[in-house]
């Protein structure tokens, strides 16, 4: 044993391996989340991707198809079901059977389950952005992501915002079934404002400026102009930074741990 | 109150079951001892906690030595709960001081959770876990952990490890939460109804290892309302009411004090006059249960009265002899039966 566990009391590193572990295990084990968070968006892209009008180019759209359209907005749909319907979900349900206050009585703070599903759903976010990117690729003709520097940073930019914004659902609600009210209530709207209804580009100007100031618009914007060769532009990056931010700071401050 | 047949050891406990317990579970002495050796293991002054207007734990001051298994006795919401949760850090104090070893559970957080188990009533784990993927989670928690294997045999959990937590009973949800309290080979193991739902066997199987854990030096805090468990483990019990200890002394020091004696009951081979056993010192009561006399008194009673009775050439035949209990301390000193707060919750 080393002097430095010797002297300073406190949790061994290996035990956060062994709670993302099974975090891990239990997502694979009641596999809700991969379903949708990766089944759905794949989906829906292989049928968009058969759709023959889906494949034209369109002026409307900025001589975008729709199928490259719709390629961000599923990206983004991945992370934000994934953060917003089965982030909070374990969260509150630990916190309500008293796993967390359990766990705050061992030398593991009770944070660590938090930062291990953080872990878990972000691995199965860049999975299923990896999957849609892939299959969009080899199956439909599509280039990868033209600025791969920008699409990387549009992408962790979204899934903070939009963890901050899941943490701070778990944070309001008391109960599961609380829960999954406030997500509901969230989820789709912000999902109308990503465009996965009507790509907003076929909306008056208003439900862009609106959608653009959302935290899915924002994340939808960013990665299709990382796509499209360019890196994104201040705003979008801007507005996922302050939704991280601000979520993230009301998260901490309310969230209970029992 | 508890019967014994005349002759019959009241105190005698079947013992050496269970050999194989446990190693694994008893090492935490070491681990701290240059910070704590000397100190209590806990100690409690003037404990106070209120929830809004209701006052749950009011002036409480208790002091268990390293080795001891102190009882925290009581019915529901006498503050039994709210006492333990305030000495392992879980709930913070309105006035008053808590020490484990010379540690404050607020601000030496960290030492803490190294040196003191818990087990808590109300705690689950995730349903789709296994048993042994939930160990060997807590074990990786601390840095000198107690073998997997032999705290799962220990506690009848060996056959158990492959199963999902949502499939396992109310016993062996419970026995898990034992294993979880001292798979971190702790100084102090405060356990809150460890035998909560376990059947008689389960039971019985819980307070071997419990004494086979103390036997390794391992502190003891057991809240329960069971007062056979507390007869049979513990040193010394506090009996908590109201939020306020009404008694805290050994089992049988309590037990003596409830009825200030005992009594013995026979069925004489003859009439005789009360005045016959009135007149010894040891007597302080003589009354009749039909057929029967029941006389009640203290020091060498049974001998006294059955002397007594041979001298005047009378037979004592069917002789019970009774000890007060535990029980029977709670009622005097609280009005109320642990039973029947049991059947309540």
């Amino acid at each position: 044993m080393s002097l430095h566990t010797l002297t300073r009391p406190g949790a061994p590193r290996a035990a956060f391996g062994k709670i993302v572990l099974n975090e891990a295990r239990l997502a694979w084990r009641q596999p809700a989340g991969i379903v949708a968070g990766i089944g759905i968006s794949l989906l829906l892209l292989i049928i968009f991707g058969e759709i023959h009008v889906f494949r034209q180019h369109d002026a409307r759209l900025g001589e975008l198809s729709a199928f490259q359209v719709y390629i961000p907005i599923l990206i983004s749909f991945s992370i934000g079901i994934l953060a917003l319907a089965y982030l909070p979900g374990p969260l509150v349900s630990y916190r309500e059977q008293g796993i967390l206050r359990r766990l705050s009585t061992t030398p593991v703070p009770a944070s660590w389950v938090l930062a291990a599903q953080l872990v878990v759903q972000a691995c199965l976010m860049m999975i299923a952005t990896g999957i849609l990117i892939a299959v969009s690729v080899a199956f439909f003709g599509e280039s990868a992501p033209g600025n791969p520097a920008g699409f990387v940073l549009a992408l962790m930019l979204s899934i903070a915002a939009l963890f901050a914004v899941g943490l701070a659902i778990a944070a309001a609600a008391r109960t599961p079934g609380a829960a999954r009210g406030l997500m509901a209530a969230a989820f789709y709207p912000l999902m109308f404002f990503s465009g996965i209804y009507f790509p907003m580009q076929l909306l008056p100007g208003v439900f862009q400026g609106i959608s653009h100031l959302t935290p899915l618009g924002a994340a939808v914007q960013a990665v299709q102009d990382s796509m499209l060769g360019e890196f994104p532009p201040a705003a979008p990056l801007l507005v996922l930074v302050a939704y991280a931010l601000v979520f993230g700071y009301l998260a901490k401050r309310f969230f209970r741990w029992e | 109150m508890r019967t014994y047949m005349a002759g019959e050891a009241s105190m005698l406990r079947p013992k050496g079951a269970g050999e194989t317990i446990s190693k694994a579970v008893s090492r935490g002495a070491g681990a701290h001892l240059g910070r704590t050796a000397g100190r209590p293991a806990v100690q409690i002054t003037h404990l106070r906690k209120t929830y809004g207007p209701v006052t749950a734990v009011d002036d409480v001051s208790l002091s268990v030595a390293e080795g001891e298994i102190f009882g925290i006795l009581g019915p529901n919401g006498a503050g039994k709960t709210t006492t333990v949760e305030c000495a392992i850090g879980l709930r913070v104090p309105d006035a008053g001081t808590v020490s484990l070893f010379g540690l404050d559970p607020q601000s030496d957080r960290r030492e803490i959770h190294e040196i003191v188990g818990v087990q808590l009533q109300s705690s689950a784990f995730p349903a789709k876990l296994r048993v042994g993927e939930i160990l060997d989670m807590y074990r990786s928690f601390y840095r000198q952990p107690a073998d997997v294997t032999e705290l799962a045999e220990a506690l009848g959990l060996a056959g158990k490890r492959r199963d999902y937590y949502r499939s396992l009973s109310g016993g062996q949800r419970q026995r898990l939460s034992v294993a979880l309290a001292l798979i971190g080979r702790p100084k102090i193991a405060v356990l809150d109804e460890m035998t909560a739902g376990l059947d008689p066997q389960g039971r019985r199987d819980a307070w071997n290892l419990i004494e086979r854990v103390r036997e390794r030096g391992v502190t003891i805090v057991l809240v329960t309302h069971f007062m056979e468990e507390a007869e049979r483990l513990c040193d010394r019990v506090a009996l908590i009411d109201g939020g306020r200890i009404v008694a805290l002394d050994t089992p049988a020091s309590l037990a003596a004090r409830a009825r200030g004696g005992k009594s013995i009951r026979f069925l004489p081979s003859a009439p005789f006059d009360d005045r016959l056993l009135t007149g010894l010192a040891e007597v302080t009561r003589v009354e009749r249960e039909g057929r029967h006399v029941v006389v009640t008194g203290t020091g060498e009673l049974a001998s006294a009265v059955i002397l007594t009775l041979h001298a005047a050439g009378l037979e004592a035949r069917d002789v019970r002899l009774d000890a007060s209990t535990l029980e029977d301390a709670f009622v005097r000193l609280t009005g109320t039966h642990l039973n029947e707060e049991e059947e309540q919750s």
